[in-house]
């Protein structure tokens, strides 16, 4: 089997009109960063990749992660992950519970405690799970959003200018965790930024797009 | 083009494909938009179907059968038409005329200022009292026994006696006119500050201070026209509504003759059923009407925007600003003066003893009307909450169903399709009520409970639509979207993820719908064909009566059952909600 995430002759269109193409593999534990103007559909190929195009776009092409072509599942059973500039934690559910939800289903309640204490544990947030999410610092968050996000097994990793809100002192340390873990997990990462840093800190391939047309 | 029918075919194709998983919800969601819109206009369009053929003459029921125009010839043979015509249009134009200027100026003048904040925090319970309640307690405040009198008395006035004058149910219509315009400038302020949220207004406002204007005129030229633009359906339906009312018209409206709508509930409710030929007839004519002013309406936006970009061009920066400022400031603390003491003295009439003239306040109070009438109202609450309850979470189930079927599947109405939602208020009640219930008498449906709870949604189903519709669709997508990745179905980001974290807009359109539900007078009294007796209507029946210790139970009862929910939509979040920082807003 073809462990990885491979994008084969993938083309998003915006009404009809080709944005942009893309053709690559990448293997577990690499990361490709994806650079380019605004505009040139860079989220919106993360869209493709996650299942959830908007109104306006399609796509064409093929995306098989793990030997599995799942171009045409549904957005629930890809197995991808994925991680927004905004740590977007579920405001409702404390940081405990945002675990929960996506640790896989399955195990006794024992053991799902056990598996969100050590991730918080992984990450430096011993003792946090009772805490609003609204109450932790912005370096907190989004080690939440990473645990949260590994706790659901996924088989490839997007990231979407993952650090851009960030300040620089922070910038640093948090994008050495999500290139740590993901490389510990052997996880094919496709990272989407505007940053030249982001780009080089990754320390895998580059692409930068241009606008078709 | 035909690249985009492709793109659509292709959009639609990989939808289907990617719910080709989710069964449940896919048999049931992608049809709730239509089952939402036949809820919502088709009792409209029976109704209108209904009044058609009875106006020309054919009512099976009756052993009548038509067509012919003699509906029309006795209508017109009555000799209180012309003036009862000239109430409905001119009450309805006044009003509405009336409540805009007011929330113009008052807006251009002051938002942003303490005194606008001050009239924003009191919105919510002012738009929740009912016509009726806001109806009973204006004529309570201003009758010449009223309390403003008994506040000038004698001291000032010198009266000892109430004077002998007709302010309540006034020729003119003046009270009634006066009575619509305190309730419909709380939803017309509502509307605006909705529309003021989504333009760019703020720094509009500024430029054009720095450039030299005053407040209030650099806000007229520069911010209204994009705010009407987006108000103007609410207006439409203001004016329609105003044009048709019954419940505030059988109030505070003139008798000898009534206004057109009161005219029509009186022709339906006659025992004669060929009476309903000619209130058929009269139903006919309120549409008639109310489309004639709405077209006058639209030409009358036309002529003020070609004065209005005269003004705009003559550079005036607005000397009377000020002067014009205040007065609207006034007009709108008297508005919510108006409503809301009259709340006060509707809860002073329910526990007064002997209260004689001019005394400002009872002899004694006491519990004692309550405990008359308290059975009584608990049984008429019964009945209100059951069908506001009821009506209320059907329309919330359809409105999120359509919601969410708009977010998964792109069903989107477009900005044309909004017409649709406005339909069933921008139509008079007076012109489709009674052709339902003639309908139903016609293939022998029975009325009651049920009809009535139908006949509410129609009402209530737009409301909370509008009301929930915009933080619906401004929850972050992207919360979706790491659901989805986190393995959530689509189902379980509903219930889980995105409802929770809506709690409490959900909860403010159910007041909304429960509140317009709790209010609802014709479609009750019809379609309940007066066997369904809620608060609404016995207050009402009650007017004539004008025992004002009975009045006062009810108008508070009513009142406080369309205000609880407002109360626990406040309330409810913020327990739940309590230790979550990120939920606290508002």
């Amino acid at each position: 089997m073809d462990r990885g995430l491979t994008l084969r002759d993938v083309t998003i269109l915006k009404i009809g009109a080709p944005l942009l193409s893309l053709s690559r593999h990448i293997g577990p534990g690499e990361v490709l960063s994806v650079m380019g103007p605004s505009g040139v559909g860079k989220s919106t190929l993360l869209a493709f990749i996650t299942g959830t195009l908007a109104q306006d776009f399609s796509a064409t092409g093929t995306i098989i992660l793990d030997g599995m072509d799942v171009t045409d599942a549904p957005a629930y059973q890809r197995r991808v992950g994925i991680l927004f500039q905004d740590d977007l934690l579920f405001p409702h559910l404390s940081v405990g519970a945002n675990l929960a939800f996506g640790l896989r289903a399955g195990g006794s309640k024992v053991d799902r405690q056990t598996r969100i204490d050590e991730a918080l544990a992984e990450v430096g947030l011993d003792g946090f799970a009772d805490r609003d999410p609204a109450t932790l610092s912005g370096g907190q968050k989004a080690r939440v959003a990473l645990m949260r996000m590994l706790l659901s097994d996924p088989c490839g990793l997007l990231l979407d200018e993952p650090f851009s809100r960030l300040d620089t002192a922070l910038r640093a340390q948090v994008r050495e965790l999500v290139f740590a873990r993901a490389k510990a997990r052997a996880l094919p990462v496709l990272m989407v930024t505007h940053d030249a840093e982001d780009a080089a800190a990754a320390g895998g391939d580059i692409v930068t797009l241009s606008p078709l047309h | 083009m035909i690249g985009r029918i492709v793109t659509a075919l292709r959009s639609k194709l990989s939808t289907d494909v990617k719910t080709r998983h989710d069964h449940k919800s896919r048999c049931v969601l992608p049809v709730l938009p239509a089952i939402t819109l036949l809820a919502m206009l088709g009792p409209v369009i029976a109704g209108l179907y209904g009044t058609i053929l009875p106006a020309f003459g054919h009512l099976p029921a009756a052993g009548l059968t038509g067509p012919t125009l003699s509906p029309f010839y006795d209508l017109f043979d009555w000799a209180g038409l012309p003036r009862a015509v000239m109430l409905s249009v001119g009450v309805g134009v006044g009003a509405t005329a009336l409540a805009l200027t007011i929330v113009a100026l008052l807006t251009a003048g002051w938002s942003g200022t303490p005194a606008f904040r001050f009239l924003e925090r009191l919105l919510s319970p002012l738009l929740s009292v009912p016509h009726a309640a806001a109806a009973f307690g204006l004529s309570f405040l201003i009758t010449p026994s009223g309390w403003l009198s008994r506040a000038v008395s004698p001291a000032i006035t010198g009266w000892d006696r109430p004077p002998d004058l007709l302010i309540v149910q006034d020729t003119w219509g003046l009270t009634m006119m006066a009575g619509l315009v305190i309730k419909e400038v709380p939803f017309l302020l509502l509307i605006t500050l909705a529309a003021l949220g989504q333009a760019d207004t703020g720094r509009s406002a500024a430029v054009a201070q720095a450039l030299g204007y005053g407040r209030l005129t650099g806000w007229l030229k520069t911010v209204f026209p994009r705010v009407y633009a987006q108000i103007r359906l609410p207006v439409y339906v203001v004016l329609a509504y105003s044009m048709s009312v019954v419940d505030v018209a059988v109030i505070l409206g003139p008798n000898t003759p009534p206004s057109l709508s009161v005219y029509i509930v009186r022709l339906m409710s006659d025992p004669d059923l060929a009476m309903r030929l000619q209130g058929a007839a009269a139903a006919l004519l309120q549409l008639a009407l109310v489309i004639g002013a709405l077209m006058a309406w639209r030409i009358g936006e036309a002529i003020v925007t070609v004065l209005g970009h005269r003004w705009i061009m003559s550079g005036t920066r607005g000397k009377i600003d000020p002067i014009v400022g205040g007065l609207a400031l006034t007009a709108g603390i008297v508005c919510a003066f108006l409503v809301l003491a009259g709340i006060v003295v509707l809860g002073v009439w329910s526990f007064a003893g002997y209260w004689s003239f001019p005394d400002f306040l009872p002899d004694q109070l006491s519990g004692r009307n309550w405990m008359r009438f308290g059975p009584g109202t608990v049984e008429a609450l019964g009945e209100t909450a059951l069908i506001a309850a009821v009506v209320t979470l059907a329309a919330l189930a359809l409105t999120v169903g359509c919601l969410e079927a708009e977010y998964r599947y792109g069903l989107r109405l477009s900005s044309r399709g909004i017409w649709l939602l406005y339909l069933p208020l921008l139509v008079p009640q007076t012109a489709f009520l009674p052709g339902l219930q003639t309908l139903m008498l016609n293939i022998g449906a029975d009325v009651g409970r049920l009809p009535v709870m139908l006949a509410h949604l129609v009402f209530v189903l737009p409301y909370v639509f509008l009301s929930l519709a915009d933080p619906f669709r401004a929850w972050d997508v992207r919360m979706g979207v790491i659901a989805n990745a986190l393995g959530a179905r689509p189902d379980r980001v509903l219930w889980k993820v995105r409802l929770p974290m809506l709690l409490r807009p959900v909860l403010t359109a159910a007041a909304v719908g429960f509140s317009v539900s709790v209010g609802q007078y014709l479609a009750t009294l019809l379609i309940g064909g007066g066997r369904v007796a809620t608060l609404t209507t016995e207050a009402v029946a009650l007017a004539s009566g004008g025992d004002r210790r009975a009045i006062g139970v009810y108008g508070l009862m009513q009142t406080g059952a369309a205000l609880i929910l407002f109360a626990l939509a406040l309330i409810v979040p913020a327990i739940v909600w309590r230790n979550r920082k990120g939920l606290r807003y508002g």
